[in-house]
């Protein structure tokens, strides 16, 4: 075919044909999207340390292995109350003259999402240890270790933020571990990831694939108890640890605690749903409000205390759902 | 005959075809209701196969069985006289001379001899196993159906293969038995036939077949002398054309395999520039795959090191752009400066620019690597890492090159332009255009930046490398087969399939995000339609080994083409099934992503990309590998990639499952520990397989050749002459 034969008639209209593809399906759709999507009004702005925060999480490839969406699919739910939308992207812009926007949704989940986690994990002492060895609070990490995000000093000034690290992980150094403005930014950065509110109570969209809801009535009526230990590993653990006995010097021990071992389980539900400043003087840092942020139900809230209350070696009385729902309640009337 | 038996084939092929189709539909109406389903594909699949299987084990069956009905019929029917004639006509020499002594005595004897009956009891038998094999395969269908979502148990599916195991091991077993069965009755037939023949021979024949037959005797014992053609003279080689004879060859470790036949006329200034292209790229990839070891090796020992330029979220692009802008692209270019001219008939219009391309290729990959372990970076688009000014060198490395090829093409001495070069230069355009629409910023607030992102990075593997390394094969593989390709028209129809479809998929990798559903929707659809390039490029070239294929065992390159054609098939379509929303919940987010990639990226490109280099150096070097180290490059590289890639889909799928169940994040990651670990081990044979490689380009193009003793004669003799004047 003559067609065929002309390398110009050829090469345009293989040049013309994937340009035309090109942009219906990536310039058009980028450009209606930009122009569609305003930020949701209740999103709060990133501040000038997590701005900088977000700069060493880039440098540092995070996206390698953090994703930050949360898909409209069921089992993306414990990432996020709420599927993310377009919205929540629509402030991102070009970084600076070098370098390109970063929506940084990633397209690997070898670590756990962070689009929320400023609420599901917003402890700064947490995090800061984390950073330096994740394997000082989840042994079983794959994360890379941050150190050079900070320093030794043997006398740490005043406005120095001091991380409790175990010896074992100083490798023979003495001093004191220092955390650098890097490692300070990239918390910021962290803690401010938080999927914002949709605006005047608008319905968000459904999680698409429903999980089958397993806790289906018994024959005899009754309702299974929740699996209490693993609310406890996502929620509990990474803080207070599998064994219960938090660390050493960071997080309290809830082995032979008294508050766990209560008969009275109203301060425990307390703590658990609106976080805890009270053992600040033995150097534990304040409990963030794990239940409020997680939005854990009364169920859930049980099934963990029960869990609390029965291993390790503790052994206190079982609470019921009712009975955690009734102290909600009346924690809730306190409030006001 | 024949036609028909292949008429019925395709038959068959259309009904299975069909029954899998209407799985597939089954299969997304579910996937709505049971959340489950998604785990059962692998199941079904597996099912589905089996009864595919023993579909066309009854077809071979039946048609067995009608070549025996049609025999028993033709006995029944025959025409004695004729049919005798047949073998009388085919007798041996001393066939001939027992039966005409035998003849001589011409005592008679008689036997009765019977036939048939008893075939309706084969038939009879035959029939009552095709049912009870059908209703077997219905059985199987029917409880993968219905049973649902309790088949997404591990338990369940565990049972299920073993139930499946001895009833298959059943299945083969009873066709065996039924093919025994087949051969004895055909033997049985035979020796009647015998007995009759005998009976016939034991008349002595009339003078007329007598003579027939002494004649027959006479032509058949007719002996060649052996000096018909070459007379009584002693053997001389007058032209020359026999050289290098070897009578003691050794005892050789590996077999040997057909040396490459020289290229005469290749321009000494190509063949530098095409050995840098490939020398350059094979430093990338020695380097990209050391980083992508060590970084593979940080999943088992996350405490390897601590320092911030080696850290896992800076090496891992190191790894990846390394390998694709430094390995693959380098060693494909460098294919394509060879094979643009050749098939253009016309030599390179611009040497220079070709240089200036390469240097300014190698500078991207060292600077951005360098910048990615700094910790600058484009913000976090996969491949799109190195920032602007160093992508930009890349990209006029690719206009210089592209310009150098339209040139030479519009200078081409032959009409047509062969298809290699619309693979080659498309890939060109393709690069640069796709390269244009990531890096320019008016696009990409928000969202648009994610939707850019995810058209670009798989134009950048399907247009510029795939498209890329598809030039090259319809170039080199009928080559070094020494066969056209099979059909120029699938090659065409593959092109513009690919360019249709294949533009269309980028989003694939966000789906279920907050992208515009529709573009989620026409990504998936456009995946879907990626299997018509794929089939019509890979039957291609299957095609072409037709009558060839005797010829893999004597070559080093033609199995690395094979593996790479392999991979081109299942890889691609594995792209294929990824995409669907169903898998994508289980497979999503996973490491069977990092699997796939390298199925491909490695499977087909880096394979495709090793067979040219094998193919092209020696031509223009006149230097070959030592076949031993080659041997050990491409079966390093293939038990590692099954290596890596297999344990971590299998791994991956079930972390996947882990995650639709709702376990706790961090199981599925103590969870993942093993299959890591075997990645790690598939991983360093790769990496081994990549020093033998760089070993093998070593001897092929800087290595010193064995001193030949005449020539080294010679060249003493020529000297002392020298001195002596």
């Amino acid at each position: 075919m003559e067609f065929f034969d002309n390398y110009k008639k050829l090469f345009s209209a293989t040049f013309l044909l994937f340009v035309g593809l090109t942009i219906l399906v990536a310039i058009l759709p980028a450009f209606r999207n930009e122009k569609n999507n305003a930020p949701l009004p209740n999103a709060v702005p990133l501040s000038e340390d997590a701005v900088k925060g977000k700069a060493v999480y880039i440098a540092n490839g995070c996206v390698a292995c953090h994703t930050q969406q949360v898909r409209i699919v069921d089992m993306d739910k414990t990432w996020g109350p709420r599927p993310s939308i377009a919205a929540d992207y629509a402030d991102m812009h070009r970084t600076d003259f070098w370098r390109n926007t970063a929506t940084l949704m990633g397209t690997e989940r070898t670590g756990p999402d962070l689009t929320n986690i400023g609420n599901r994990q917003p402890s700064l002492e947490w995090n800061l240890v984390h950073l330096y060895n994740p394997r000082i609070v989840v042994k079983e990490s794959v994360m890379p270790a941050y150190p050079w995000m900070f320093t030794l000093k043997t006398n740490p000034g005043k406005d120095d933020v001091v991380v409790n690290v175990p010896a074992e992980y100083l490798k023979g150094k003495s001093g004191k571990v220092v955390a650098t403005k890097q490692a300070l930014h990239l918390v910021a950065y962290l803690q401010s990831l938080k999927q914002a509110p949709l605006p005047d109570g608008r319905p968000a969209p459904e999680f698409l694939y429903k999980r089958e809801v397993k806790a289906l009535p018994a024959a005899d009526g009754t309702i299974p108890a929740l699996d209490g230990a693993a609310l406890y590993a996502v929620n509990c653990q990474s803080c207070h640890q599998a064994n219960g006995e938090g660390l050493q010097g960071a997080f309290p021990s809830l082995k032979g605690s008294k508050i766990v071992l209560d008969d009275n389980p109203e301060a425990m539900v307390d703590i658990i749903l609106h976080g805890y400043n009270g053992r600040e003087k033995e150097g534990f840092p304040p409990m963030p409000a794990i239940g409020t942020d997680n939005n854990l139900s009364a169920e859930e809230i049980a099934a963990i205390m029960n869990h609390e209350r029965t291993s390790w070696g503790n052994s206190a009385k079982e609470v019921t759902p009712a009975q955690i729902k009734e102290i909600i309640e009346a924690l809730k009337s306190d409030v006001k | 005959m024949k036609r028909k038996n292949r008429l019925k084939l395709i038959r068959g092929l259309f009904l299975s075809a069909g029954l899998f189709s209407s799985y597939a539909l089954y299969a997304q109406s579910e996937a709505k209701r049971a959340y489950y389903f998604t785990d059962l594909n692998g199941v079904l699949l597996f099912l589905f196969v089996l009864v595919f299987f023993l579909l066309a084990g009854i077809w071979y069956l039946k048609i067995k069985i009608r070549e025996m009905v049609k025999m028993n019929r033709r006995l029944k029917n025959r025409n004695n006289e004729t049919d005798f004639d047949k073998y009388m006509k085919d007798l041996s020499s001393d066939q001939i001379e027992a039966y005409l002594k035998y003849s001589k005595q011409d005592d008679a004897s008689s036997a009765e001899s019977s036939n048939g009956g008893n075939n309706t009891a084969l038939k009879s038998g035959i029939v009552f196993l095709l049912l009870s094999l059908s209703s077997l395969g219905l059985f199987a269908q029917d409880r993968s159906g219905g049973k649902g979502s309790v088949l997404g148990e591990t338990g369940i599916i565990i049972t299920i293969f073993l139930l499946i195991i001895p009833i298959g091991a059943g299945i083969v077993f009873m066709i065996f038995k039924v093919l025994k069965l087949i051969n004895q009755k055909k033997n049985q037939l035979n020796l009647i036939r015998a007995e009759e023949l005998a009976q016939h021979l034991s008349h002595s024949p009339d003078a007329d077949t007598r003579r027939d037959l002494i004649k027959r005797k006479e032509a058949l014992d007719f002996k060649l002398t052996h000096s018909e053609l070459s007379g009584n003279l002693p053997a001389e080689d007058k032209k020359g054309l026999i050289t290098s004879i070897t009578t003691d060859s050794g005892l050789p470790v590996v077999t040997q395999k057909k040396k490459a036949i020289k290229r005469p006329n290749v321009d000494p200034r190509l063949a530098k520039l095409v050995l840098w292209y490939i020398g350059c790229a094979t430093f990338w990839l020695l380097f990209g795959t050391t980083v992508g070891e060590y970084v593979g090796i940080k999943f088992v020992a996350p405490d390897a090191d601590h320092l911030s330029w080696l850290s896992f979220g800076r090496l891992r692009p190191v790894h990846t752009n390394a390998v694709f802008w430094g390995w693959a692209s380098l060693g494909m270019l460098g294919l394509a400066y060879y094979v643009v001219p050749r098939v253009s008939n016309r030599e390179l219009v611009s040497f220079k620019m070709g240089w200036y391309s390469l240097w300014l290729i190698n500078a991207a990959v060292l600077l951005g690597s360098i910048s990615l372990m700094a910790g600058i970076n484009n913000a976090g688009g996969e491949y799109r890492e190195y920032i602007w000014p160093i992508m930009l060198l890349f990209g006029i490395g690719l206009v210089l090159t592209l310009i150098n090829f339209l040139k030479t093409i519009a200078r081409r001495t032959t009409k047509e332009i062969y298809i290699s070069n619309w693979y080659i230069v498309a890939a060109l355009i393709f690069g640069l255009v796709i390269s244009l629409v990531a890096y320019i910023p008016w696009w990409q607030d928000g969202l648009g930046e994610t939707i850019v992102q995810g058209y670009y990075m798989h134009m950048g593997v399907g247009m510029w490398f795939m498209m890329m390394t598809l030039g090259l094969v319809y170039y080199y593989l009928p080559q070094q087969l020494n066969r056209p390709i099979y059909s120029y028209s699938l090659g065409i129809l593959a092109y513009w399939t690919q360019i249709l479809f294949y533009t269309l998929i980028g989003t694939h990798h966000f789906v279920f995000s907050s992208i515009p559903w529709w573009l989620q929707t026409v990504a998936i659809v456009g995946s879907v339609g990626m299997v018509i390039p794929v089939v019509a490029g890979s039957t291609n070239f299957i095609l072409t080994f037709k009558g060839g294929w005797h010829k893999i065992s004597d070559s080093y390159t033609l199995p690395f083409y094979l593996v790479g054609i392999i991979f081109y098939f299942t890889g691609s379509l594995q792209g294929t099934a990824e995409a669907f929303r169903s898998t994508n919940l289980m497979w999503h987010f996973t490491d069977f992503t990092v699997a796939h990639s390298h199925l491909t990226m490695y499977g087909i490109i880096t394979f495709f990309v090793w067979a040219g280099v094998y193919t092209i150096i020696p031509r223009l070097s006149g230097k070959e590998a030592p076949q031993i180290t080659v041997g050990a490059h491409f079966w390093f590289a293939l038990i590692g990639l099954l290596f890596y890639t297999v344990p971590l889909m299998y791994g991956s799928t079930l972390k996947g499952l882990m995650w639709m169940e709702g376990k706790p994040f961090l199981d599925s990651v103590v969870f993942s520990a093993p299959y890591w670990l075997w990645r790690a081990v598939g991983g360093s044979l790769m990496w081994i397989s990549h020093i033998f490689f760089v070993y093998n380009v070593y001897k092929m193009i800087g290595g010193k050749a064995i001193v030949d003793v005449k020539e080294a004669a010679f060249e003493k003799l020529a000297q002392t002459s020298a001195g002596t004047h």
